[in-house]
């Protein structure tokens, strides 16, 4: 009986000791893993030890194959939320000629970016340094089944890898939104090339790196809470989205020649795809299958609620008739807003930072834009420069020590525990990644103008992208 | 002879197909069309951007029948194509000078 309470009390104590190291998280849960809390002393015989060492040893296997199935789960969702979810949203929304060209540009993304994070991405982001990675993990090096616990110590590395590389795919991605139907596919490949390393790398390494400028609890000047991308994600691409709309020009035609989207149906289609996507990548931030995951889940999902109601009913007050454009952007443009808070706060607030940010993501793309009359075709400026500029700000109200104990135990980490400072180190990383974006991509929008050329001709853009840059057509209904 | 061209409500279509069927009417040629008259056509909004869409969908049904039949035929349209509303459609009657079936070159009524 004495014995069954000694394991019963090592057993606990590893559990707890266990706990793995985030991306986000406590600096204090950062503990070396499989340390031996079983030295042997005169008391207990040898045999007790060695079995309480081997029950260590399964204790930790168990949790780092929960903890991987999930993580391996999450980076699938993740890459689900580009092709098809992300596809199939901006497929939709373009008129019927180039309904290939901007499918294509998300789907080389799935491509070109995995090249390059396999190179030399991986290391730029996530090696040491202040703004940029070294070249420490160039061609992965040493990136392979044991863990990193400077980001997940209870995942293998090459899990963390890849599934931080599903992020850096859909960033770019969604820029693509502001230059539909009009930019080169050459000019797209080329740009987005050079905007992964020029603002991606960069920003993903100072907020998530070890030792990056905004780090918060890896030893950041100033601590922003981004728990999984409304700065480096949502307010990079939107941000650039809108630089890209304001350099690239209207469509020919816009905004006198109508221009609505061709189906709604895929649009859709690709919106809940997005909704579930979203759970790997927001409770996936958790880096491991624990409570702070379940939390994250049930935020995420709260977040888009909220903002499918706040925009659809904004829609209806202002025309009358509550539309499904309406109701799948809103949810959308929650979610961006709910992923730098998703794992800092409780339900309640998810709730209002949902339905706050339905509303002015609404209030965004049908006033905003009108009113200044840039092209953003999609609307990436709209929904995720907006929607994570607001949810990165919010995250600094609401993010609160219960939920995640990011600056220590008990220590108050947003508005609502009384730290308001907060508010400002969000600021500090919102206009980090605004400056960061917007004069890296103006750079490079210059670079790729002076030798590729950004825009395709006139004639072929009233032609259609799908048949003069890619020589097919999405539907040929009766072939 | 003659042929009458109806543009007509989709949605009426076929009532329309049923009522021609019934008094004896045994072939029709059916289009989907576009257009308007006076309905001009309605407004879309997507994000808040509003398009006037002005050309709707439309159903042209063309028959040619025998003279005596055209009158009761133009009646059956009339009646089971009207909803009483705007963009009800209209119908256009006119002489047809000669049919010819194909496959055997009979000529006149008996071609229809």
């Amino acid at each position: 009986m004495k014995r069954m309470g000694i394991v019963c009390c090592c057993v606990l104590t590893l559990m707890l000791l266990a706990v793995p190291v985030f991306a986000q998280q406590s600096p204090t849960a950062a503990s070396p893993v499989g340390s031996s809390a079983t030295a042997s002393s005169p008391d207990v015989p040898q045999a007790v030890t060695d079995k309480l060492n081997q029950l260590e040893q399964k204790v930790t296997a168990a949790q780092y194959s929960a903890d991987n199935a999930w993580m391996l789960v999450s980076a699938a969702l993740v890459l689900m939320m580009t092709g098809p979810g992300l596809a199939l949203f901006y497929g939709g929304l373009v008129r019927q000629k180039n309904v290939l060209a901007i499918m294509m540009q998300s789907f080389v993304l799935m491509a070109l970016i995995t090249v390059l994070w396999a190179l030399v991405g991986y290391s730029l982001c996530f090696g040491e340094g202040h703004f940029i990675g070294n070249f420490q993990m160039a061609l992965l090096r040493g990136v392979g089944a044991l863990p990193n616990p400077d980001y997940a110590g209870t995942i293998p590395q090459s899990t963390f890898m890849v599934y931080q590389l599903m992020f850096a795919i859909i960033t770019p991605a969604l820029i693509t939104g502001a230059t539909a139907e009009r930019m080169k596919f050459s000019a797209t490949v080329l740009f987005m090339t050079l905007w992964f390393f020029v603002v991606y790398a960069p920003m993903a390494h100072m907020v998530w790196g070890k030792g990056g400028f905004l780090n918060a609890s890896l030893g950041g000047r100033f601590p922003t809470l981004d728990f999984a991308g409304g700065t480096v994600v949502h307010v990079t691409s939107g941000v650039s989205a809108l630089v890209c709309a304001l350099y690239l020009g209207k469509r020919v035609g816009y905004p006198k020649q109508p221009m609505p989207p061709h189906s709604l149906v895929l649009s859709f289609t690709g919106a809940c795809l997005l909704w579930v996507g979203w759970f790997g990548f927001n409770a996936g931030s958790a880096l491991a299958s624990n409570g702070l995951a379940s939390s994250a889940f049930v935020a995420t999902h709260f977040g888009a609620a909220a903002a499918a109601i706040g925009w659809s009913l904004a829609e209806w007050v202002k025309n009358g008739r509550p539309s499904a454009l309406g109701a799948i952007s809103g949810a959308v443009a929650g979610l961006v807003a709910i992923t730098p808070a998703a794992g800092f706060v409780a339900p309640m607030p998810a709730l209002a930072i949902g339905f706050i940010a339905g509303l002015f993501c609404f209030w965004m793309v049908t006033k905003f834009k009108a009113v200044f009359g840039y092209d953003d075709a999609l609307d990436a400026f709209g929904v995720h420069g907006a929607g994570g500029t607001i949810g990165a700000i919010l995250t600094g109200v609401f993010a609160q020590t219960v939920i995640n104990p990011i600056f220590g135990e008990g220590k108050a980490v947003g508005g609502l525990d009384g730290h308001w400072g907060q508010v400002g180190n969000q600021l500090a990383g919102v206009v980090m990644a605004w400056v960061l974006a917007l004069v890296g991509t103006i750079i490079i929008l210059k670079v790729v103008d002076v030798t590729v050329g950004l825009r395709v001709s006139e004639e072929h853009e009233v032609e259609g992208l799908d048949i003069t840059l890619h020589g097919e057509e999405g539907y040929n209904l009766e072939a | 002879m003659m042929k009458i061209e109806a543009i007509i409500q989709p949605s009426r279509f076929e009532s329309v197909k049923d009522a021609l069927l019934e008094m004896g009417v045994e072939g029709m040629t059916v289009t989907e069309v576009r257009g308007h008259g006076r309905q001009k056509g309605h407004t879309e909004v997507y994000r808040g951007r509003e398009y006037t869409v002005d050309l709707l969908p439309k159903v042209k049904l063309e028959v040619v029948l025998p003279d005596q039949l055209a009158n009761r035929a133009v009646d059956a349209i009339l009646k089971s194509a009207k909803t009483g509303k705007i963009g009800d459609g209209k119908i256009f009657l006119s002489r047809v000078e000669e049919a010819i079936r194909i496959r055997n070159e009979e000529r006149g009524e008996s071609a229809l």
